[in-house]
C-alpha cells in the first residue's frame, strides 16, 4: 500500500522482435559503435546525452525527461545464460523465467496467484491486446485479455445497442442458471457470469476517466491510456501487460525504430503525465523489456538477433540511475558477435516482484537473484 | 430418415471431424452410421483446395518462412477436406506428440510431420512410432541429434516411453537409458548447421532449408541392450516393436483416443470400452483405424454417455463453426486470422505449449478464452451473406409455412445447427429472445431481409450458449 491509500501496480511493456540495445542507449563516445556500424548507427550530435559516453537515441524525449527527474532505472546488458536467438524461445523464457526448460506457468501468472490466491477479483490482472502472453498464463488464475476497452466484451460486432443489450442479457440467463448439475455445466455458467462481470466492470472504466492529458492515436499510446483508464477506475487491477512492436529490424532500421520508440516513448511519457495528474505517479513502476538485443554489426541496412539487452523501470518510486554493466564491444568480450550480457534478466524481475509487489521472488522466478536496489523506500 | 438418426451422425461428424452441414449430414444419414464410419476410416481424395491454387494467394505456403502461413495452411486443409477424420487424428496426434515452432524456427519441416500423421496416423501404431523417431522436426525438438554413440542424450528417450507411448510407471530409468542408446545416429541430414541455424532463428541468406532424416551409422550404438526385459543389438525400430507389444501401450494409446473422440473422463463403463479397444489394437497388428472402429461403432460411443461429454477444443471451436456457416471456402488473404483466432482461444497450432501439449477438457475454458469462443463463432453465423447460413434460412423458410413463431425458430435454428440438445432454460432464453418482436416470416417479401437477419441473431446466440462449448 502507498502512503495515499493505493495498491502498488505494475506495467509491463513488452517490446516484441528484439529491440536494439545499441541504437536504444548509444555509447556515442565509443569509436567502435560506429566501426561496427556504418549503415544503422546514431550520429553523436542526435544522442540525447546522459553523461560523456551515453544517449538515448532520439525520439526519446519524453523519457529523456524523465530521466532528468530521477524516474528512470536503465538496466543494461540484461540476459540469461547460453543466449537464444530465436524469437519465440527467448520470448517463452522470458515469460516462463526458465532458460533451460520449458515452462508452462508465466512468471506474471503466478504473481498474480500469490496476490489473489482465490481469484477473488477476475481483473488483477488485465492484459492489453487479443490473446494472453505466455507470462500471464497459470492455471486457474483468470486474467482479462482486452482488445480495446470501448467494445470489451461479448458480441462487440453487434452495432446496434439495444439487440446487443437484449443479446447480453440473454447470455447472462442462459449461464446464470441452476448449479449443481453437471461439473462442466456448472463451471461453464460460472465462467460465462464471471467474464459478463468482468467485461461489465471494465466498460464502466472509459465512463468515470477524465484527464487533460491527451495520448497520441496509435497503439501504444492507446493500449497506455487503457491501462490509465482501468487504474483510475480502482478496480483492484496491479499488473497490467501491453505489448508494442515489430522490433525485429533486420532491413530498413533507421527509420522503423525511430518511429517505434517515437511511440513508446510518447506513449510512457504520457501515461506518466497523467499519472501525475491523477496523483498516481508513486504507485505505478513501468518494466519495459524485450526478448533479445541485436547483432553488434549492421547488415547494411539493418540488424540480426543478437543477446545482451536493455531493460527499464520507470516510476515515480524508482531510484534512478543505471544499473548493470554496458557491455564491452572489444571483439574479445563478445559473444558470437553480440553483447554480452553480465546480469540476468530474474534479478531485475525479483526486484520487483520483492521490492514493489511485496511478494518472495524465489518461488516466481525459479531462484535466488541478487536484487538491485532501484525501488526508493 | 430419424432425428435420432440425424443427432447420432452429428455427434460422430463433431468427434471424427469438425461437425457437418446439413446436406452433408443428410448424404451420411442415407449412407448409414457404420458405412459413414468407413467412409471415415478409409479416406479417399481429400479434394483440398490444391496448393498451387492456395500459394497464388498466399505465396509464403510454397517455403513456409512464418508459423502464421503455416497455420493458416493446415487450418485451410481442415475447412476444405472431405476427409474430415485425417485432420482429425493429425490434430489428435499433433496433440500427444506435441511439436513446437518455438524450438525449430522451421514451420516447414511441422507442415511434414503433419502430413507424416495424415498418411499414418489411422495405420500402424509401429509404423508411426517408428516415423515419428525419425521425423526431423521430433529429432530437435527432442534432441535426438545430440544423442551420440557413447553420450546418449536422453530426451527423445525418456519422453517415448513417458509421454507418447507407455506413460510413467512401465519402464525403469535403465529401460529409458537404453532405448536412448538405440536410436543413437538417427538424426538429420547436416544436423550441427541446421541446428544452428535454427537457434540463430536465421533465414538468410538461403531462406529454410528443408530438412530430412539421416541414419549415421558410425554414431549408432550397436552393442547389447536389455530393453524392457528382452534382451539383443536393438536398434530403434526393434524398441518401438518392442514397446508397441506392451499391454501399457496398448492401454496407454486406446484411453487417450477414448479421451479424444468420446468423453474428456473415462467411467467404468468407458473402461470395457478402452478394453475392447485394446482388443482391437492387438487383433489388428496395432492398428489405429481398428481401435476407432471398434470405438465409434460401440454402444456407448454412440449414447448420451458419450454426446456432449467432450469441451471443444480452440481448434474445433474455430474450423467448425466456419464449417456451418460454409466460409472461407475459397483462398482469401484473411485465411490466417483463423489461426490466430484458435491462438487466441488459447490453441496456437504447431506452437503447443509444451511437449506435454495442451490442457483439455474444461482447462480449454477460462473466461477470456470464452469470450474468444463466443465472439467468433457468433460474428460468423451472425453473417447472413454466407453460403451456409442462407441454407439454414432457406430451409427454416420452407417450416410451417414460412412464418415461425418464436420457438419453432428456435428449434428449428438449434436442429439444423445440428441438432444440438439443450437446457430448458437455454431453450426458454433464446425462445424469449425471438419472441420480443413477435413471429418470423421468411417468406415475406416486405420482411424476409429483417427476418432473416433475425435467424442470424439466434443463430449467433445459439454459438454463445454452453451446450456449443461442447462436443
Amino acid at each position: 500500500m502507498t502512503s495515499n491509500g493505493h495498491n502498488r501496480s505494475l506495467v509491463v511493456i513488452q517490446l516484441s522482435g528484439g529491440n536494439d540495445y545499441l541504437n536504444t542507449l548509444v555509447p556515442y563516445n565509443e569509436g567502435l559503435y560506429y566501426d561496427y556500424r556504418p549503415a544503422v548507427s546514431i550520429e553523436p550530435e542526435q544522442v540525447l546525452k546522459l553523461d560523456d559516453q551515453y544517449g538515448f537515441r532520439p525520439g526519446m524525449e519524453p523519457v529523456k525527461r524523465l530521466w532528468d527527474e530521477g524516474k528512470v532505472a536503465i538496466v543494461n546488458g540484461i540476459g540469461y545464460p547460453n543466449p537464444n536467438r530465436s524469437h519465440f524461445r527467448s520470448m517463452d523464457i522470458w515469460h516462463t523465467a526458465l532458460p533451460e526448460d520449458i515452462g508452462n506457468e508465466g512468471w506474471l501468472g503466478r504473481a498474480i496467484r500469490e496476490l489473489d490466491p482465490k481469484g477473488d477479483n477476475v481483473l488483477t490482472g488485465v492484459n492489453f491486446g487479443r490473446g494472453l502472453p505466455r507470462a500471464l498464463g497459470c492455471r486457474g488464475v483468470p486474467v482479462a485479455s482486452v482488445g480495446n476497452l470501448e467494445t470489451y466484451g461479448l458480441f462487440p460486432d453487434m452495432e446496434d445497442e439495444s439487440l446487443r443489450k437484449f443479446a447480453l442479457e440473454t447470455f447472462a440467463k442462459m449461464y446464470g442458471g441452476a448449479r449443481g448439475g453437471d461439473a462442466v455445466m456448472d463451471f461453464l455458467g460460472q465462467t460465462g457470469t464471471d467474464a459478463l462481470k468482468g467485461a461489465d466492470i471494465l466498460r464502466t472504466a472509459p465512463a468515470v476517466y477524465s484527464s487533460g492529458v491527451e495520448y497520441a492515436a496509435d497503439p501504444m499510446g492507446q493500449s497506455l491510456k487503457s491501462v490509465a483508464q482501468v487504474l483510475f477506475a480502482d478496480l483492484g487491477t496491479r499488473i497490467f501487460y501491453t505489448q508494442h512492436g515489430s522490433f525485429d529490424t533486420h532491413s530498413g532500421e533507421l527509420k522503423t525504430h525511430a518511429q517505434l520508440w517515437d511511440e513508446v516513448a510518447g506513449g510512457i511519457g504520457d501515461f506518466m503525465d497523467d499519472l501525475k495528474e491523477h496523483g498516481r505517479e508513486d504507485d505505478v513502476a513501468i518494466l519495459v523489456f524485450s526478448e533479445f538485443g541485436r547483432r553488434i554489426k549492421d547488415n547494411g541496412s539493418g540488424t540480426d538477433h543478437g543477446s545482451g539487452g536493455i531493460a527499464f523501470v520507470i516510476g515515480g518510486s524508482v531510484d534512478g540511475g543505471m544499473y548493470g554493466e554496458y557491455p564491452s564491444m572489444k571483439e574479445e568480450d563478445q559473444l558470437d558477435g553480440d553483447l554480452h550480457f553480465n546480469n540476468d534478466f530474474r534479478s531485475t524481475y525479483s526486484t520487483i516482484l520483492e521490492d514493489w509487489m511485496g511478494l518472495e521472488a524465489a518461488p516466481i522466478v525459479n531462484g535466488r537473484f541478487e536484487s538491485f536496489d532501484l525501488i526508493k523506500n | 430418415m430419424s432425428s435420432r438418426d440425424m443427432e447420432m451422425m452429428a455427434h460422430l461428424m463433431r468427434r471424427a471431424g469438425f461437425g457437418a452441414t446439413r446436406p452433408e449430414l443428410e448424404e451420411h444419414v442415407a449412407r448409414g452410421y457404420e458405412a459413414t464410419v468407413e467412409k471415415l476410416l478409409n479416406p479417399g481424395d481429400p479434394h483440398n483446395l490444391p496448393d498451387d491454387v492456395l500459394r497464388r494467394y498466399h505465396v509464403d505456403m510454397g517455403e513456409s518462412r512464418f508459423l502464421d502461413t503455416a497455420g493458416a495452411y493446415w487450418i485451410y486443409r481442415m475447412v476444405t477436406t472431405e476427409n474430415p477424420l485425417e485432420e482429425k487424428i493429425a490434430l489428435f496426434w499433433h496433440g500427444l506428440f506435441a511439436t513446437g515452432y518455438a524450438k525449430l524456427n522451421q514451420a516447414r519441416s511441422l507442415l511434414n510431420q503433419i502430413e507424416m500423421f495424415r498418411r499414418v496416423g489411422l495405420g500402424s501404431f509401429r509404423d508411426l512410432l517408428v516415423e515419428l523417431s525419425k521425423d526431423p522436426a521430433m529429432l530437435v525438438w527432442l534432441d535426438n541429434n545430440d544423442n551420440h554413440n557413447g553420450a546418449i542424450n536422453e530426451n527423445y528417450g525418456r519422453e517415448l516411453l513417458e509421454l507418447f507411448s507407455m506413460g510413467i510407471g512401465n519402464y525403469t530409468e535403465q529401460d529409458i537409458k537404453e532405448a536412448s542408446r538405440a536410436f543413437t545416429g538417427w538424426t538429420l541430414g547436416n544436423a550441427e548447421y541446421m541446428v544452428t541455424r535454427s537457434m540463430k532463428d536465421s533465414i538468410w541468406p538461403y531462406g529454410r532449408i528443408s530438412w530430412h532424416f539421416d541414419f549415421r551409422e558410425w554414431d549408432h550404438d550397436d552393442g547389447e541392450k536389455t530393453f524392457l526385459g528382452e534382451t539383443g543389438a536393438w536398434d530403434g525400430d526393434d524398441i518401438v516393436e518392442i514397446i508397441c507389444k506392451q499391454s501399457s501401450a496398448a492401454e496407454f494409446v486406446c484411453r487417450r483416443i477414448f479421451q479424444f473422440f468420446a468423453a474428456d473422463e473415462i467411467d467404468g463403463e468407458g473402461e470395457e470400452v478402452v478394453a475392447d479397444m485394446m482388443r482391437s489394437y492387438f487383433e489388428s497388428d496395432y492398428e489405429i483405424r481398428s481401435v476407432l472402429r471398434t470405438l465409434f461403432n460401440s454402444d456407448y460411443f454412440r449414447s448420451e454417455r458419450s454426446m456432449y461429454k467432450r469441451v471443444k477444443a480452440p481448434v474445433e471451436v474455430v474450423v467448425g463453426a466456419v464449417r456451418i456457416a460454409g466460409s472461407y471456402r475459397e483462398p482469401t488473404l484473411e485465411a490466417p486470422q483463423l489461426a490466430s483466432q484458435a491462438l487466441f482461444m488459447g490453441q496456437g497450432l504447431l506452437m503447443p505449449p509444451t511437449v506435454e501439449g495442451w490442457h483439455e477438457g474444461d482447462e480449454w475454458i477460462d473466461s477470456g478464452a470464452l469470450v474468444e469462443r463466443v465472439n467468433f463463432a457468433a460474428q460468423e453465423l451472425r453473417n447472413v451473406e454466407l453460403p451456409g447460413v442462407q441454407d439454414i434460412i432457406y430451409r427454416l423458410a420452407h417450416m410451417n409455412g414460412g412464418t415461425l413463431t418464436p420457438a419453432e425458430l428456435v428449434n428449428g435454428c438449434l436442429d439444423l445447427m445440428g441438432p444440438i440438445r439443450v437446457s430448458d432454460e437455454t431453450r426458454e432464453a433464446l425462445t424469449g429472445y425471438v419472441a420480443r418482436s413477435g413471429d418470423v416470416p421468411l417468406r415475406d417479401d416486405d420482411s424476409a431481409e429483417e427476418s432473416a437477419n433475425r435467424v442470424g441473431e439466434v443463430l449467433g446466440l445459439i454459438t454463445a450458449t454452453r451446450e456449443y462449448q461442447l462436443a
